[in-house]
């Protein structure tokens, strides 16, 4: 069996890429068999964010178009056996991709075994997007606790259920999940932020994680290192409860509250 | 800006977000969900209000819902207070 998973969110900028990437790594953690997939066709990014750019060879679009073979151009990550990327193009050509050319590779990583194929959407609703959740099972919808990335993402889920192979065929509807980001405890608590309830209550989505805000995130797009490998961060864990809940686990949520600082901290701001 | 405003970094703005977005996100949905002709039919109710009524299109809501088995299209002007208008 293979879950197509779409990492999604409307809005630019609000953590797609580092989420599909930890995702991504924290399942290959779990020993299951995964492909990334960069869609953001023009952009690619998402081999920086894991750390493989220097050996991006051929890409999405070579496959597509018969370049190479799918083997050829899927990346097998050094340090998880199981996980493999596959990077975008940088053609300035939009409609390189295409949903034939997405089905066949998709068929292909199905025949191959592959258990999970995340597919990491670009911004927008455009084709790209459209294109990265049309096949999807499952889709992580990214938001900031912010008003303009709460209204995208709920257009994003209008898009769910309607644009989609699922919706076009009238079978059981995309399970939609809410991945809150770049979560400030301190500014909710202060009321400056809207709160993961406010959020949830809006959108009406089951909650599968909540990051924090961190600067941890940085340093690990600098080391091409996915931020979930960084197991002093809260970051990390905050992921690794996602990918729990993505497999079924039930976990309470955690981060939600300041973390309390010891007198050294609090004497030399830590 | 008094002193004090200045030094307080920022406001509690998050309730106020989430109303909004409350309110957008529910007329965006009914637009979704609802026939295309919603978002004419809205501007033109607005245009015969307004020939009557000084209202802000704020004021203005529609809103289409389900109610076992038929649809019922509800719509709302928050009448401006005696005098505004
Ligand atoms: N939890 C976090 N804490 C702090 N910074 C974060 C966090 N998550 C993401 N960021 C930062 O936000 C920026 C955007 O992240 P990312 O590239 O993952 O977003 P994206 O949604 O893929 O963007 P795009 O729409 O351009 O593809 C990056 O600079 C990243 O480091
Ligand atoms: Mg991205």
């Amino acid at each position: 069996m293979t879950e197509i998973i779409v990492v999604t969110s409307g809005k630019g900028g609000v953590g797609k890429t580092t989420t599909s990437a930890s995702v991504a790594c924290g399942l290959a953690r779990r020993g299951k068999r995964v492909a990334v997939i960069d869609f953001d066709i023009g952009l690619r990014n998402l081999d920086l964010i894991m750390g493989c750019e220097r050996r991006v060879v051929y890409d999405f679009v070579n496959v597509i178009q018969g370049d190479c073979t799918l083997k050829q151009a899927l990346i097998k990550d050094k340090r998880l056996e199981t996980l493999f990327v596959l990077a975008a193009s940088q053609t300035r050509d939009k409609d390189a991709l295409s949903m034939e050319g997405v089905r066949k590779v998709f068929d292909e990583l199905i025949a191959d075994g592959f258990e999970y194929i995340i597919c990491d959407s670009p911004a927008g609703i455009e084709k790209g997007a459209h294109l990265a959740m049309y096949y999807a099972d499952r889709a992580i919808v990214v938001v900031n606790p912010e008003v303009s990335s709460v209204r995208d993402s709920d257009r994003i889920l209008g898009l769910l259920s309607s644009k989609t192979q699922r919706a076009e065929k009238g079978e059981e509807k995309v399970k939609e999940h809410l991945l809150l980001t770049r979560y400030s405890p301190r500014r909710v608590a202060t009321g400056e932020m809207m709160s993961v309830g406010d959020v949830k209550e809006i959108l009406g989505l089951d909650v599968i994680g909540v990051i924090p805000e961190s600067p941890d995130v940085l340093s690990a797009s600098n080391a091409g290192t996915p931020v979930i490998l960084n197991e002093q961060s809260d970051v990390s864990r905050a992921y690794e409860d996602a990918v729990g809940r993505l497999l079924g686990d039930t976990l309470p949520l955690r981060f939600l509250e300041e973390p309390k600082k010891g007198f050294l901290a609090r004497m030399f701001g830590g | 800006m008094g002193l004090l405003a200045f030094f307080r970094r920022s406001q509690p703005t998050a309730n106020v977000a989430k109303e909004r977005l409350r309110i957008i996100v529910a007329q965006e949905r009914t637009a979704r969900g609802g026939p295309d002709y919603l978002p004419t039919l809205r501007r033109e109710l607005m245009e015969v209000i307004r020939k009557y009524i000084n209202v802000d299109p704020e004021a203005v809501q529609i809103n289409l819902e389900k109610e076992d088995g038929h649809e019922v299209l509800e719509f709302s002007v928050a009448l401006p207070e005696k005098g505004k208008a």
